[in-house]
Parts: structure tokens; C-alpha cells; sequence
């Protein structure tokens, strides 16, 4: 968009990178600083983030994740837009935050505001800065799989689909029930560890019967708890984050391979 | 009085019985997925399904804000045409006031359709223990009674049930049919207890049956059913009575056709159910048949505390069923394994506001929040934020177990503090180096991680650390 003739400053983006991705994938978080370049953004990591609180949140702890929402929303309200790599992890700063406070507090309107400006990193390339393609190649056969928070709460199905379309040589192949859920449910897959199981043996299953090499999904939790079961039962397919592939970022070790 | 006394306190051995029960497990990956391609062919093939779930929604949430009222007017309408409707706030009223109908109509054998209100009151039990038979007429009803069971699924109830097993129940139950006879598909199966069942029908001098709505403006109660046993339950015996809960009311005829029509397409897929059935009262002069008495047997059990509370939505629930269809752990596990009436998400919202939080807490927390039951709940009814508040209070009132509480409040004190945090996630990930690289096998205090799966390995250095280093 262009007002007579001068350009729209380019959106000044703060990167949420999420716990799991600063702890256990800080590939991820540089992939996703790339697509946002990319894209035209300028990206810059406040030094306050830790977690956005959805572990005391989900787990009944009002009061704390409270203290978490206030905390992030002040430390990034600053900026045009909030980016995660995590649908869920998005979905608790767009959604979860402005329903954590009263009707009446300040702070509900606050984090309206905030969570507007919060997004997927897919879904904000995609229907925040129109960007529907990517500069990529990957020779492979990936199958992905939509994670909950991100597909229901946020809206994130086509998004990542159009984006890896637009990667030369990528193949989409869809699983049975991609929609379902891997088991992984933050404290859940250790708190019904069983159950958690099946489901996500079941999941294993279904991207295993798809023939493809690669999982490619949004959240790297549900992605770790994939890729744990395939390694535990020996499946040959390998697991990444979306944006490893939309950032061009395949040379490394998939989730779970030392080399 | 006799209750079904709920084993949802132990819904973790129940799960782990279930996922080791090799019949049960059969049972539920034959039915997986038939339930949810059909409501998806329903619903695709009907373009206003999203605006109808709006306006019954909408409908149900008025009628919840003036409950009162429309009771009352439902009871006139009842009263004018010349039936009795009871007030019983607990289940053990309810028991009380079908047992002293029973036992004035002098009742041996009561034939009974499917009510979910007749298990939350366990009237069978309480039939059985006066003296009378109850029969349930409904084919999975029948099966769940004869394997002295209760129903694994508010509309399927016998889905728990493989077709070997309900053969092996027929021979041990039907002594009086010939052993050699064939029994090996279902259709057998089927014309058996048909045969069984249309005998009873003219033995018993009460029917019992539950209410899929009660209309206020004109006193009818509705019943929908795919066998047509529900019609022979309530119409042929002298007596019959409903047994239906307070939030089964809509306004109007018009109200209960839109319910009507997301009902069965996200209960089995079907436009309609095969019989819809109207029931108002007693037979009037001139009817070739009917019951001579009628009886609403209305029951509260908790749900008038529901009211202005955090859990108010649960009572649009239409009993569909969709929300377990849908549901990863109902799937896993079974309806048993939530141990009690109600099982899947509906049941992890309702159970603890009918038994208490303090017996029912397992079950909201026995959900990973994926929200697919949302997604599909003809009523949008909010069901995973609506156990998130059961955790809050399970949390307020200090039921959460103490190694989470401990847990949240060490990880909560570190994450608070980002300094004191990058120096936290830096030791961590440098620790869980030393477990493995690429994957580790064994977590200590993460075995329900690495009992059946392997933990993903950090890949070295945290995001935060190196950012700061590139800058």
C-alpha cells in the first residue's frame, strides 16, 4: 500500500520465540527472523520474553498466568506486530490473555488491543502481509499436521498449505485425520502419559501410511512429542517446524537426529 | 438408596483397564470415524448448519434466562391436558416419586426407553431393589442391562460392545431359543432381541422414558429414537412416565424443529431420526390408545445451581453425543473409564458439577484442550474453557495434586524473572545434552515422557543467547 507516493514503513515486528523454541530449537526462531526479513519486516527480540504463561493458565493458575500476560503485553506492546513460530503459543497472546481479566479491568482492553496484533507466523505472512510464496526448493514428500490450538483458535489450515505450496519440488501428501490431535497437550502427555501415548502412536501411524519422508508441522511441541514417538518406534520419516522448510533452513538435523 | 457410585476418582486405573482391554479396544477402532464421517456428510450437505447452531444457541440461552417461567408454563400445559408433573430436586427423589407410581400402578414389569435421566437416577437398580423388572427396550440399552453395565455413550450405548460379545449375551440370556440357532451377524442378532423385546411390550404395566425436549407453549415431550421402541414403551403400557432434567425446555414447536435439526445430523449424521415422537398426556376419549396416567418425573440434581454460574452453557447440551465422537480420549479410552454417567467432554463438564469437583475433578483435566468438540458442539457450547474453570477451582480450593502446584510455582518464580531465567534455560539445555544428543531415552522424573516415546534432544544454546551474541 502506497500513500502518494511514499512508502509504507516496513512493520517493525517483535519476535515472540517461545520457551520451547529458545530451549530446544533456536533454529526455528532464526528461520522465522528470515521470513519476516524476507517479508520486508524489521524484527527485533525483546529481552523480557521467557513464556507467555499458558502452563499456569491451562493448569488453573489464573493469578500467575495473569502476572505472565501482563508482563509480555508490556514488553511487546510497543511494537506493530507480535510473531510466534507456535500456533498455541500465538493462540494464548491473541486469545487467552483478554479472557483472563474481568470485564471492567484495564487490563482486559489492554490485551484486546494486544492480541490483535498477535499472530501465527504463517497466518501473519499470509493474511497480514499477503505474502503467498516463498523463494524455496525441497525435493521431498512432506505431510503436515495441524495442531490444535493454532487450527481452531486461530484459524491456520490454508496458510502454512499455501506457503509450502509455493516450494519447488515440495510435495503435499495429506494424512488421515491430520485434524486430530497428537497427544501432546502441554502438561498432558506427562500427566495421562497413556493416553498419550495411543494418540500420538496413532498419529505416527497415520503420517507413516502417507509414504512421506518429511512432518512438517506449526508447534514445535506437538512436533517433539512426533518426532520422540517415530524415533521410540523406529519410523523413517523426519520431523520439522514449517518454517525450516519456508526459510530454506534443511541443512541441519531434523527434530530428534543427532547429525 | 442405591446410586451409581462413580468411579471417576479413578479414571487413571479405568483408562489404563481400558487401554489393556483388547475387546473394548476393538470395539472402539471399529466405530472410530464413523460417527465423524457422517456428521461432516450431514452438515456439508445442509448450507445454513453454522446459522441453525447459532439461532439454537441463541434459543436455549433465552429460555435459560427465564428457566422459571417456562417450566411453569410447561406444567400448565401438562396439567390442562391431564398429566402430573414432579418436582424432584435430587435423584433420590426422582426414585422415589417413579417407585411410588410403579407400586400404584401395581407394577411388576416396567419397560423402559433410553433415558440418560433414568441412569443419573439409577432407577433401574432402584426398580430391581422393589421388587420390579425393569426392561430396557432400546437394543444397546438391552445389551448394557443384560452384561449388568451401564451406557459407554449417551447415544450409542452399547458402543463399547463387540458383535461376538452380544452373541455370547444372547445365548447365556435367551435360554428359552434353540443353542444350535445362528447367531453370527447382525442382522440375526437384531431380528433375536426384536423377538424378545415385542413380547414385553404387553407385559408391562408402566413405560418409562426420557425427553430429548419439553415444548412450554404446549406441554408436549419429544422423543427421538431409531428403533420405534420408545413409541411402544410409552404407548402401550397403562402408565407412562418421563423422566427428563429441567433444561430440556425450548419455548415453542417452531424452537424444538430447529433443535431438531441439528440434533440428529451431529448425533448419528441424519437429517431426522427415523421416529420423532410427541407426548402430552394421558389417552383423551376417542384415542385408540395411550397411556391412562402420564407422569413428568422433572429432576434438578444440581443443574439450578448450574444457573448463573461459570458452567450455565452446559445446559444448552442437547445430548448429541458429537463432543465424544470427536474426542481423542473418548476414543482411546472408552465411556467407562470416566466413571460415571456422563463420559467424554460433555460428562468432564457436567459430572463434576452434578458429583462435585472434589469426585470429579480427573475428568477436566483429562483433556488436552484441542477443542474439537467445540468445534463440532451443535449448541457452541465453550466445553474446553469451561474445564479450564473446573481446574481453577480444583486450584483454589488446593485439589490440584502438590507436584504440580510445587512444579508451576518454581517454574513460575524462574520464568518471571528473565535474567534469572536465560541463566536457567541455559543450564537446562546444557544438562539434557549430557542425557543424549538427538534423542534422549530415559528423562529422570520424565518417564511418562519416555516410557513409550523418546525426548528430542535441545539442539545446543538457547535462541536468546545466540541472538544476543549475533547482535
Amino acid at each position: 500500500m502506497k500513500l502518494q507516493g511514499k512508502p509504507m514503513p516496513a512493520p517493525r515486528v517483535a519476535l515472540f520465540v517461545t520457551c520451547l523454541v529458545d530451549m530446544f530449537r533456536p533454529s526455528v526462531g532464526f528461520a522465522t527472523v528470515k521470513l519476516l526479513k524476507d517479508a520486508g519486516c524489521v524484527v527485533e527480540v525483546p529481552e523480557a520474553q521467557t513464556c507467555c504463561g499458558q502452563p499456569a493458565w491451562n493448569s488453573g493458575d489464573r493469578e500467575t498466568a495473569k502476572g505472565f500476560a501482563r508482563r509480555v503485553i508490556a514488553a511487546f506492546e510497543g511494537y506493530d506486530y507480535v510473531v510466534a513460530p507456535s500456533g498455541s503459543c500465538a493462540a494464548t497472546l491473541a486469545k487467552d490473555y483478554a479472557a483472563m481479566f474481568e470485564m471492567g479491568d484495564p487490563w482486559r482492553e489492554r490485551a484486546s488491543a494486544f492480541g490483535a496484533r498477535s499472530h501465527e507466523i504463517t497466518s501473519f505472512l499470509t493474511d497480514v502481509l499477503g505474502v503467498n510464496a516463498v523463494a524455496q526448493e525441497a525435493r521431498v514428500v512432506a505431510t503436515y499436521h495441524d495442531s490444535c490450538s493454532g487450527l481452531r483458535s486461530l484459524g491456520v489450515k490454508a496458510q502454512p498449505r499455501a506457503l509450502l505450496g509455493s516450494v519447488t519440488g515440495l510435495e503435499l501428501r495429506e494424512m488421515a485425520e491430520a485434524e486430530v490431535c497428537c497427544g501432546f497437550g502441554g502438561t498432558f502427555c506427562v500427566k495421562y502419559p497413556e493416553i498419550s501415548n495411543v494418540m500420538v502412536g496413532d498419529k505416527t501411524r497415520n503420517v507413516a501410511a502417507t509414504g512421506a519422508a518429511l512432518l512438517l508441522a506449526g508447534d514445535l511441541g506437538c512436533l517433539m512429542n512426533m518426532a520422540g514417538k517415530a524415533s521410540r518406534e523406529g519410523r523413517a520419516f523426519r520431523a520439522r517446524h514449517v518454517v525450516e522448510v519456508l526459510a530454506g533452513d534443511m541443512a541441519g538435523p531434523a527434530i530428534g537426529d543427532a547429525k | 438408596m442405591t446410586m451409581h457410585v462413580p468411579t471417576t476418582p479413578e479414571f487413571k486405573a479405568n483408562a489404563h483397564a481400558a487401554l489393556g482391554n483388547a475387546n473394548l479396544q476393538a470395539a472402539l477402532r471399529g466405530s472410530r470415524g464413523n460417527f465423524v464421517a457422517k456428521r461432516a456428510k450431514a452438515r456439508a450437505a445442509l448450507p445454513e448448519f453454522d446459522d441453525l447452531r447459532d439461532r439454537a444457541r441463541d434459543l436455549k440461552n433465552a429460555v435459560l434466562a427465564d428457566l422459571d417461567l417456562y417450566l411453569e408454563a410447561y406444567e400448565r400445559q401438562v396439567t390442562a391436558s391431564g398429566g402430573h408433573v414432579h418436582w424432584a430436586e435430587t435423584a433420590e427423589d426422582a426414585q422415589r416419586i417413579v417407585l411410588e407410581i410403579c407400586r400404584a400402578a401395581g407394577a411388576a414389569t416396567v419397560n423402559k426407553g433410553k433415558t440418560m435421566i433414568g441412569e443419573e437416577c439409577a432407577i433401574n437398580d432402584a426398580l430391581a431393589a422393589a421388587g420390579i423388572t425393569p426392561v430396557e427396550t432400546d437394543l444397546g440399552e438391552y445389551i448394557v442391562q443384560l452384561r449388568g453395565e451401564i451406557p459407554s455413550h449417551i447415544i450409542a450405548p452399547a458402543v463399547h460392545v463387540t458383535v461376538p460379545e452380544v452373541e455370547a449375551e444372547f445365548r447365556k440370556a435367551h435360554t428359552h431359543l434353540p443353542p444350535e440357532r445362528d447367531l453370527s451377524d447382525l442382522a440375526e442378532l437384531l431380528r433375536e432381541a426384536r423377538g424378545v423385546l415385542r413380547a414385553k411390550y404387553f407385559e408391562a404395566e408402566v413405560g418409562i422414558t426420557g425427553a430429548n425436549m419439553l415444548i412450554a407453549e404446549t406441554g408436549h415431550s419429544v422423543i427421538v429414537t431409531n428403533e420405534g421402541n420408545g413409541d411402544l414403551s410409552q404407548s402401550l403400557p397403562r402408565v407412562h412416565i418421563v423422566m427428563a432434567s429441567l433444561e430440556k425446555i425450548v419455548p415453542t414447536l417452531e424452537d424444538a424443529a430447529t433443535i431438531l435439526r441439528v440434533l440428529a445430523r451431529s448425533a448419528t449424521g441424519q437429517e431426522m431420526s427415523v421416529y420423532t415422537t410427541f407426548s402430552r398426556g394421558p389417552r383423551r376419549a376417542g384415542d385408540p390408545d395411550g397411556p391412562e396416567e402420564y407422569h413428568v418425573v422433572l429432576l434438578d440434581n444440581g443443574r439450578s445451581g448450574m444457573l448463573g454460574s461459570d458452567f450455565q452453557d452446559m445446559l444448552r447440551c442437547i445430548r448429541c453425543g458429537a463432543c465424544m465422537n470427536h474426542c481423542p480420549v473418548y476414543q482411546a479410552v472408552g465411556g467407562h473409564a470416566y466413571g460415571w454417567v456422563y463420559p467424554g467432554p460433555m460428562g468432564a463438564v457436567l459430572t463434576p458439577a452434578l458429583i462435585g469437583v472434589e469426585a470429579g475433578g480427573q475428568l477436566p483435566n483429562a483433556s488436552t484442550f484441542c477443542g474439537r468438540c467445540e468445534a463440532v458442539c451443535p449448541m457452541r457450547i465453550p466445553l474446553p474453557a469451561m474445564m479450564r474453570s473446573w481446574r481453577e477451582r480444583e486450584f483454589a480450593k488446593h485439589l490440584t495434586p502438590g507436584a504440580v502446584r510445587y512444579g508451576l510455582g518454581i517454574w513460575a518464580y524462574v520464568a518471571s524473572r528473565p535474567a534469572l531465567y536465560r541463566i536457567a534455560t541455559k543450564v537446562a539445555v546444557a544438562a539434557l545434552r549430557l542425557l543424549g544428543r538427538g534423542t534422549i531415552r530415559a528423562l529422570p522424573f520424565g518417564g511418562g515422557w519416555t516410557g513409550e516415546r523418546d525426548f528430542p534432544s535441545p539442539q545446543g544454546g538457547t535462541f536468546m543467547a545466540q541472538w544476543k551474541a549475533r547482535r
